[in-house]
């Protein structure tokens, strides 16, 4: 036996990339070259073409599936996850098993995209909808969003519509001095482009005598634990014309009453405790919830009630045009991606504790609250401060250090304020035994003459009657019925039912890269040490994750040419803008401030404008030529009029067309010329890494949508994460952190941070094993065969579908990149067919419709990647091209353009099984109209979902069920 | 798409009616058509003044969002609040019930660099070939 054939069997690239050497060659041929090669040779500039690419260490030829978890436990176990009691936002919680395995653990839930095709998303939409319904009841406010990125940022989003509700014609927002500290730092950064003036103060001494305040944030509870009365707060900001934004703690609100029955405006915070592990920072769901006056102002994505197509309630993302079509330079939000996953752990814990039983949790975790409260106060040793609490004791004593220090002997985290206070902040996996073993830290070698149990008794309630809540909340019956297993698992399974992901088919949107996120990756996220790490604990403690950071962030440098990587935004938009201030930090620190002119071609996705509008830049348009591609001339005059003023080019590579431009290399030297930074755009990557590279192109900075490029899943609107990589001179401004200073990695000779981008250090640190594994498994050769192939399979994919559609924007070869556009705008006269039809039409034949009309409108792009096998290539294309065949019915008299297979779908079984049938084609044809159906058939559960209508008739909330059932009664 | 007679055009879309004192802006029936079922209008208030090419508010469709400009400077003296309820009427009359606002110019001589009907419904047709 050959040596070759005794080497471990459990190699990863071949399981990741679809086609296999015969596959190649056969589908290159067929594009009309002889191999994969010559076509990538044809397609990639050679004056951007990397030799090559070379990792260093064990992970140039790749690990195997194998040996990457043996790595990933050795790395899981330098992580030392001590007993939190660190509090801050972030608090242990028990993950009911049950929500772990069938939603966290589960494809089926953590591989769809965002809910565009609402047909085949009702599933997570109903769940969705059940979050916003959780954060409504709790927040006493009739209107959420259905997650942000953190609470750090949603209070910088609620900062940002405050300004927008005054018009901008007050210019300070105050911040009371017991928030987060994070929650501070991110609004302080986030201020600077909006042109505000953040000013932190005790609550004791805000002022609004200036006139020029346009909000105030507040905490409730507070960070270190106190629970104040807001009412005469909130009336005295609103006679002074000043917004008033409240952070809160969901938990707290089972128990304390609302911020909507104070009066408050926003009210913002984080669903983490509700059933989401806190993973090192993240990833979790932040909400915004504000009055119906607002709603319209309301950042992110909002899922709304409508109806379908023959009048039955329905649900679909609401306001969608807002996201799509940002409103470029007036942009004061540029949030797309979400945190659905954790939305909808969120909810399910709702659902599966119900109203009681949050709080009966609420009140375990209060009640260990006060029994430790009271048992320092019988010990003496230290002070308890007075004011109500909810979970978070504040204590000041002598020497804070020495009981911090004897806690961590303990292996218990505590947070020391400063050098005479500590606060303790109770969750709910805290025991009567960690109480008892804290009275023993705080003994200061005392003997301790009781116990919590034999405190229990003498504790009654820290909250007084005045702010006790009163008013009832999830009442809904979703929250009431599925408290048993059995219940809980039925109900995740029949959502998920509803709902097309990968586990079904390909999804082809174009510049979404929904490639396989395979179960190896996944793996590591769900370990406890990896999950059960508090943010702020320690660095210590923490040293399988910095290890992994450290990894992660050389491995990056290397694919994308730069000198060193911060991992802390936790979005693409979130990278872009954290990008832009790094330009912006850099050009200030020459003496530059008034470079403020960002250049961004028309076809650039929304989020670019917004991303810069959110900086303070003035935005200047350039168009692109008849072939896609940048109007090199007219994006050389704009450099050149604004030389003196130029900060950055915004560009997207390959571009937003699908396109190798040509004429890259000599736009970034426009830019430099003229003195401006490049911005590259990294939602393309997949079709760079191993062939070129932003820092080899010559850009300056580039963010990474990780959940493109490098695996992390969709989680059915996020988690995502957006790391940015610069070139050397302008790491010292990369991102820190208030409570644990961060920087660029590696870690560049000086610092001068532009600020905080998000709440937690390094972003949603949880999910950066998915990314570091696939990197380390595929090997740099595995990735660079992966470009090639995305690569292929878009050619080979254009090749097949150029007869039947028209396909926009080629390279000079005549090749496209990884992915394509094909063109539907014809149809609209020839058979009143549009790109929804089509998408809507797919859904029938089992298929996610490509991403619709953008980035040129009345058309589809179309993006395989590399790991979609011929088969399935194929089967997608089958279902184009008997669409056309559709479509020429049509053109050609034989069907009805305004009644016909196109117009009526998708449709789902309750139409088809209906008594009645009046359609002019077959239920038969309606349903099956490919032979791969026949024996396995995805079926949309709604009929053609009405946007019009919910956008008309906004309502975001579940409606009560006696309204729903006489809904359903008349429909029927 | 219609183009009425007696009304000016802007490039962007919007109409001009001016009457005595008085000119009512809209957008027009091409506007609408392109933008598809509006679901919202967002508009200025009362007594605030408006600048030519500038944004007095903004349409909301299904498909997209669209800054409306003004195709003329003045003061606002009136805003078609039934919008707010029922923003539909930009689509099913544009040039009737679907008015905007009513604007009493501070330099009429602006009107005179705007298109007339046939103008605009060339450029409609150069526009729409162009895409």
């Amino acid at each position: 036996i050959s040596v070759d054939a005794l080497k471990p069997s459990d190699t990863f690239p071949r399981r990741h990339n679809s086609a296999t050497p015969d596959e190649q060659a056969q589908m290159a041929n067929y594009c009309g070259f002889d191999n994969l090669n010559t076509l990538i040779d044809s397609t990639v500039p050679k004056s951007i073409r990397l030799d090559s690419m070379k990792f260093s260490g064990i992970f140039d030829e790749g690990l195997t599936e194998s040996q990457m978890i043996e790595h990933m436990s050795d790395l899981a176990s330098k992580n030392k996850v001590f007993k939190s009691f660190i509090g801050m936002g972030y608090y242990n919680t028990h993950v009911p098993p049950v929500i772990l395995r069938n939603i966290m653990e589960n494809p089926a839930w953590y591989t769809q995209y965002t809910p565009y095709q609402a047909e085949i998303s009702q599933g997570r939409l109903e769940s969705l909808l059940n979050y916003q319904t959780v954060i409504t009841d709790l927040t006493g406010l009739p209107m959420s969003n259905a997650s942000l990125l953190d609470e750090g940022t949603a209070a910088a989003e609620a900062m940002a519509m405050c300004n927008n509700i005054l018009k901008g014609k007050k210019k300070t927002f105050v911040i009371a001095s017991n928030c987060h500290p994070q929650t501070i730092d991110v609004c302080k950064t986030r201020a600077d482009g909006f042109d505000l003036k953040v000013v932190t103060v005790d609550i004791k001494d805000v002022d609004y005598s200036s006139g020029d305040v346009c909000g105030v944030l507040v905490q409730y509870p507070g960070t270190e634990g106190e629970v104040l009365d807001y009412g005469e707060f909130v009336k005295n900001a609103h006679a002074n014309g000043v917004k008033v934004v409240m952070a809160t703690d969901l938990l707290a609100l089972t128990m304390l009453k609302p911020p909507g029955e104070f009066g408050a405006d926003i009210v913002v915070g984080s669903g983490q405790r509700f059933g989401v592990p806190m993973g090192y920072g993240g990833p979790h769901a932040a909400f915004l919830a504000t009055s119906q006056e607002y709603k319209r102002m309301m950042p992110g994505r909002i899922i709304g009630v409508s109806v379908d197509s023959s009048g039955k309630q329905a649900l679909r993302m609401a306001m969608q045009t807002r996201e799509q079509h940002i409103r470029r330079d007036k942009a004061t939000s540029n949030i797309c991606t979400a945190q659905a996953l954790l939305a909808n752990m969120t909810a399910m814990y709702a659902v599966y504790h119900g109203p009681e039983g949050l709080k009966s949790i609420a009140q375990r975790v209060h009640g260990l609250a006060g029994v430790f409260a009271l048992g320092l106060k019988k010990l003496g040793t230290a002070q308890v401060q007075d004011l109500p609490f909810f979970d978070t004791v504040k204590v000041t004593c002598s020497d804070a250090t020495a009981i911090f220090d004897v806690a961590a002997k303990k292996e218990i985290n505590l947070r020391l304020v400063d050098s005479n206070t500590i606060t303790v902040a109770f969750d709910e996996t805290t025991t009567l035994d960690d109480v008892d073993k804290l009275f023993e830290v705080f003994a200061s070698g005392k003997p301790v003459q009781f116990t919590a149990e034999s405190l229990a008794p003498e504790f009654n309630n820290a909250i007084p009657s005045s702010l006790t809540r009163e008013s009832p909340y999830l009442t809904h019956p979703i929250f009431n019925m599925y408290h048993t297993e059995h219940e809980l698992l039925r109900y995740i399974h029949k959502l998920q039912n509803k709902d097309l992901s990968l586990c079904h088919s390909m999804i082809p949107l174009g510049s979404c890269t929904m490639k396989l996120n395979a179960t190896t990756e996944m793996m590591p996220v769900t370990w406890p040490s990896f999950t059960n790490m508090h943010p702020f604990a320690p660095v210590e403690q923490a040293q399988g994750y910095q290890e992994m950071f450290t990894n992660l962030g050389e491995l990056l440098c290397t694919i994308t040419g730069f000198d060193s990587f911060s991992l802390q935004p936790n979005a693409g938009a979130a990278g872009e803008y954290a990008g832009l201030m790094v330009i912006r930090a850099y050009h200030m620190s020459r003496g530059d401030h008034h470079r403020n002119v960002c250049i961004i071609p028309v076809s650039a996705h929304g989020t670019n404008p917004a991303s810069a509008a959110m900086c303070g830049m003035k935005i200047v348009a350039v168009g692109t030529d008849a072939k896609g591609n940048i109007n090199i001339e007219e994006l050389r005059n704009a450099a050149e009029a604004n030389k003196d003023n130029l900060a950055a080019l915004m560009v997207t590579y390959p571009s937003t067309h699908g396109v190798y431009e040509e004429g890259i290399d000599e736009i970034c030297n426009i830019i430099h010329e003229n003195g401006g930074q490049v911005y590259m755009d990294g939602a393309n990557m997949n079709a760079q890494v191993g062939l070129t590279s932003p820092g080899f192109i010559g850009a300056d900075v580039c963010h990474l949508n990780l959940h493109k490029t490098f695996c992390i899943p969709h989680g059915g609107g996020g988690p995502g994460m957006g790391p940015i990589g610069v070139k050397q001179h302008l790491a010292p401004f990369l991102p820190s952190h208030p409570v644990i200073p961060t920087g660029g990695i590696p870690e560049p000779e000086q610092t001068s941070p532009l600020g905080t981008i998000s709440a937690a250090p390094w972003g949603s640190a949880l999910i950066l094993p998915i990314s570091y594994t696939y990197i380390a498994m595929m090997g740099s050769g595995g990735l660079t065969d992966a470009s090639k192939i995305a690569i292929l399979n878009a050619n080979y994919m254009a090749k097949r579908l150029e007869s039947h559609y028209p396909v926009l924007f080629r390279g000079v070869n005549g090749t496209v990149a990884h992915e394509f556009i094909i063109d539907l705008r014809g149809f609209k006269n020839t058979a009143g067919i549009e790109p929804e039809d089509v998408a809507k039409r797919l859904m029938d034949y089992g298929f996610h419709g490509p991403t619709m009309s953008w980035p040129v409108p009345g058309t589809l792009m179309i993006e395989p990647t590399e790991s979609e096998s011929k088969a399935e290539l194929d089967r997608f294309c089958d279902a184009l091209i008997s669409i056309r065949e559709e479509i020429s019915q049509i053109e050609k008299g034989n069907a009805d353009p305004n009644n016909n297979v196109l117009k009526g779908a998708p449709h789902p079984p309750s139409l088809l099984m209906a008594d009645t049938w009046k359609k002019p084609y077959s239920r038969e044809y309606a349903a099956f109209p490919a032979p791969w159906l026949r024996s396995s058939k995805f079926w949309p559960t709604t009929g053609r979902v009405d946007n019009v209508y919910g956008d008309r008739n906004l309502v975001c909330t579940l409606q009560p069920a006696n309204e729903e059932q006489a809904a359903a009664a008349v429909s029927a | 798409s219609t183009v009425l007679e007696g009304l000016k055009y802007a490039n962007s879309h919007e109409w001009v009616k001016h009457e005595g004192s008085v000119a009512t802006i809209g957008i027009t029936a091409h506007a609408q058509d392109h933008l598809g079922e509006v679901v919202f209008v967002e508009l200025p208030e009362d007594n605030t003044s408006v600048s030519k090419e500038k944004s007095f508010g903004a349409v909301e469709s299904v498909k997209a969002t669209s800054e409306i400009l003004s195709p003329i400077s003045g003061e606002i003296i009136e805003v078609n609040k039934k919008l707010t309820e029922s923003p539909g009427l930009i689509n099913s009359s544009p040039y009737e019930d679907g008015w905007m606002i009513k604007v009493k110019p501070s330099s009429p001589a602006e009107l005179e660099s705007l298109m007339g009907p046939k103008e605009y419904t060339k450029f409609c047709e150069e526009e729409d070939a162009a895409h």
